[in-house]
């Protein structure tokens, strides 16, 4: 059981990496982005090719990270130059992926069977085996978090900031918006695709499906840490990220042990972001009617 | 200071619903001017305001902000020129950060983002000191969020920012009408003190007539997009809402049937 719930926590670090890209869209910059269920696959894609065609596996992971830049970009540029709403520029842009994904990939699934890749490498050098997959995910994840943490406190960032909290304001100071919006979409989808990259190497293969639904997991993973980690704080704002990706990924586990088919399993998160995102509006529901009741005692 | 030639503002151009806003607006402004704008709902001054902030681009004619035109300006970078103040409170402000962070924004208006911090240790000393004249007992709550400040608090605070770093021209749009009616007046008087410490050229629409005579040098009345009347000097202080009634029916050939404006 603890090696279970151990690499469940595993998976929920390095997928809690696409969740901060999710972050930086969805709740720093307000922007619903769909872009993700095709820049994580793009990751992966990018990633697996290169690491089977021998390049350097690290190499290979950053380039993916380039990749979903890309993506990022495109629907940027649609959103802002090309005026199509949000949802719409990103759908696009996650539909026109996966035409190009599978391009990059050639077929549906690239094998990585005797490729070397960062999780092989570490267990070359004698780490063991069953922590490697922790390990790799908390070095990305702490750098990630540390470049997040200053950089949206930097000029650039807290003008990201301003425009997805109210960019009337920030335009009359002297930002253009579309350039930060743009930047946004390219930090966020970075993150996604890095995420991605990472993943197809330590599961061994890249899969045209393995983006599908991944901006609801993200929000799963966003929306529990909110509500399990109330934090002010930046810093344990994003930390609290990972936790609800992890708190996902154990619960995940733990009803697939319990018997919920895997198919099942999209249906099951869902619910699960849909129940977490009705629940502060009942918690404000049931603060109002213990309200009303304590008047009418009174 | 700012020059307006020949502008036109037609909203929906080409379809059914076509509609003049603004019809050949021609004002110039002297630098140091207080001028007040009023005129019925739809006569025009948010978008005449809009036109000089660029976030509306005109017709045709020609705007010119101290020498420069900016008549096809994009908005971002007209901002380095101007201060604005919004009607809404919540327009002003960045609700989610804090009031320290919002001050941060506005001291950076004009001038190019890097990677420096977005806010700087010295600085919040600055701003608490600046707070602390406010009066609102703000200085002691530097890193609360803005939403969780009042409507004037948060008026109190745009002010501010709009004035931190001296813009060339200050644009106010009906920015106490959302208020009560004294916190309104407190809004006001800061507006005016902020004016006339740093010889601010103003521009500042008011839906409210005895506010219009009593502050500024110069008052505009909007019209159906024309601008009706235009009093400075000796004319204005010695100006009555009484005054203003007559002059608005003879220019205009009707009645001022507004109560918004009457009744304030
Ligand atoms: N963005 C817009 N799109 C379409 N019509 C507009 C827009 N802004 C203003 N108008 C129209 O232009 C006219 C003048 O509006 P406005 O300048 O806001 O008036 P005021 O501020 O004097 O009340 C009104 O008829 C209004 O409906
Ligand atoms: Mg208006």
């Amino acid at each position: 059981m603890f090696w279970i719930i151990q690499s469940a926590v595993s998976l929920g670090i390095l997928w809690g990496i696409m969740s901060l890209g999710v972050y930086i869209t969805f709740r720093v910059l307000n922007f619903a982005d769909l872009t993700v269920d095709g820049s994580f696959t793009l990751g992966g894609a990018v990633s697996a090719v290169l690491a089977a065609r021998g390049v350097n596996p690290l190499l290979a992971v950053l380039i993916a990270m380039v990749g979903g830049m890309m993506a990022g970009l495109t629907t940027g540029l649609l959103n802002t130059k090309l005026r199509i709403p949000g949802l719409l520029a990103s759908i696009l842009t996650q539909i026109a992926l996966y035409s190009i994904n599978l391009r990059v990939m050639g077929s549906p699934n690239i094998p990585l069977l005797r490729v070397p890749t960062i999780f092989t490498w570490l267990g070359d050098i004698g780490f063991p085996t069953r922590w490697i997959s922790m390990g790799v995910g908390l070095v990305f994840m702490a750098g990630v978090i540390a470049l997040m943490y200053w950089f949206f406190g930097t000029e650039i960032g807290s003008a990201i900031r301003a425009t997805g909290d109210n960019p009337h304001m920030i335009r009359a100071l002297g930002v253009h918006t579309d350039t930060t919006i743009i930047l946004g979409l390219v930090m966020g989808n970075a993150l996604v695709a890095l995420s991605g990259g990472l993943i197809a190497q330590q599961q061994g293969y890249g899969d045209i499906g393995m983006g599908t639904g991944a901006i609801v997991i993200g929000l799963a993973a966003i929306i529990i840490g909110e509500v399990l980690f109330t934090q002010r704080n930046f810093m344990f704002r994003l930390m609290a990220v990972i936790f609800g990706s992890i708190v996902y990924r154990i619960v995940i586990t733990l009803v697939l042990r319990f018997g919920l088919k895997s198919t099942d399993l999209k249906l099951f998160t869902a619910v699960l972001v849909a129940l977490a995102l009705y629940l502060p509006v009942m918690r404000s529901e049931y603060r109002q009617f213990k309200q009303r009741r304590r008047k009418i005692n009174a | 200071m700012l020059k307006i030639k020949q502008v036109s503002k037609t909203f929906y151009l080409g379809t059914p619903n076509e509609h003049q806003a603004l019809k050949n607006i021609d004002l110039t402004i002297n630098t140091g001017d207080f001028v007040t704008v009023i005129g019925g709902n739809g006569a025009g001054k948010s978008t005449l305001l809009n036109l000089i902030a660029g976030v509306l681009l005109p017709d045709g004619g020609q705007i010119m902000l101290d020498d420069q035109d900016v008549t096809w300006m994009p908005e971002h970078k007209r901002a380095a020129l101007l201060g604005r103040v919004f009607q809404d409170p919540m327009r002003g402000t960045a609700g989610d950060m804090g009031i320290d962070e919002n001050l941060a924004l506005a001291a950076r208006r004009g001038k190019r983002r890097g990677l420096g911090w977005g806010i700087a240790k010295s600085e919040r000393e600055q701003y608490r000191e600046i707070l602390g004249k406010l009066d609102l007992g703000l200085e002691g709550r530097l890193g609360a969020k803005v939403k969780l400040l009042s409507g004037g608090q948060r008026q109190a605070l745009t002010l501010m920012m709009a004035t931190l770093k001296e813009p060339r021209m200050l644009l106010l749009d009906e920015h106490t009408a959302a208020l009560d009616p004294k916190t309104g007046a407190r809004v006001l008087a800061l507006t005016e003190e902020l004016i006339s410490r740093q010889q601010l050229t103003t521009m500042m629409i008011t839906h409210n007539m005895r506010d219009a005579i009593k502050y500024g040098n110069r008052l505009l009345m909007l019209h159906e997009g024309r601008i009706i009347l235009d009093i400075q000097g000796e004319d204005k202080r010695r100006l009555h809402v009484e005054d203003l009634l007559h002059m608005f029916e003879k220019a205009s050939g009707s009645q001022l049937a507004n109560d918004r404006m009457l009744l304030s």
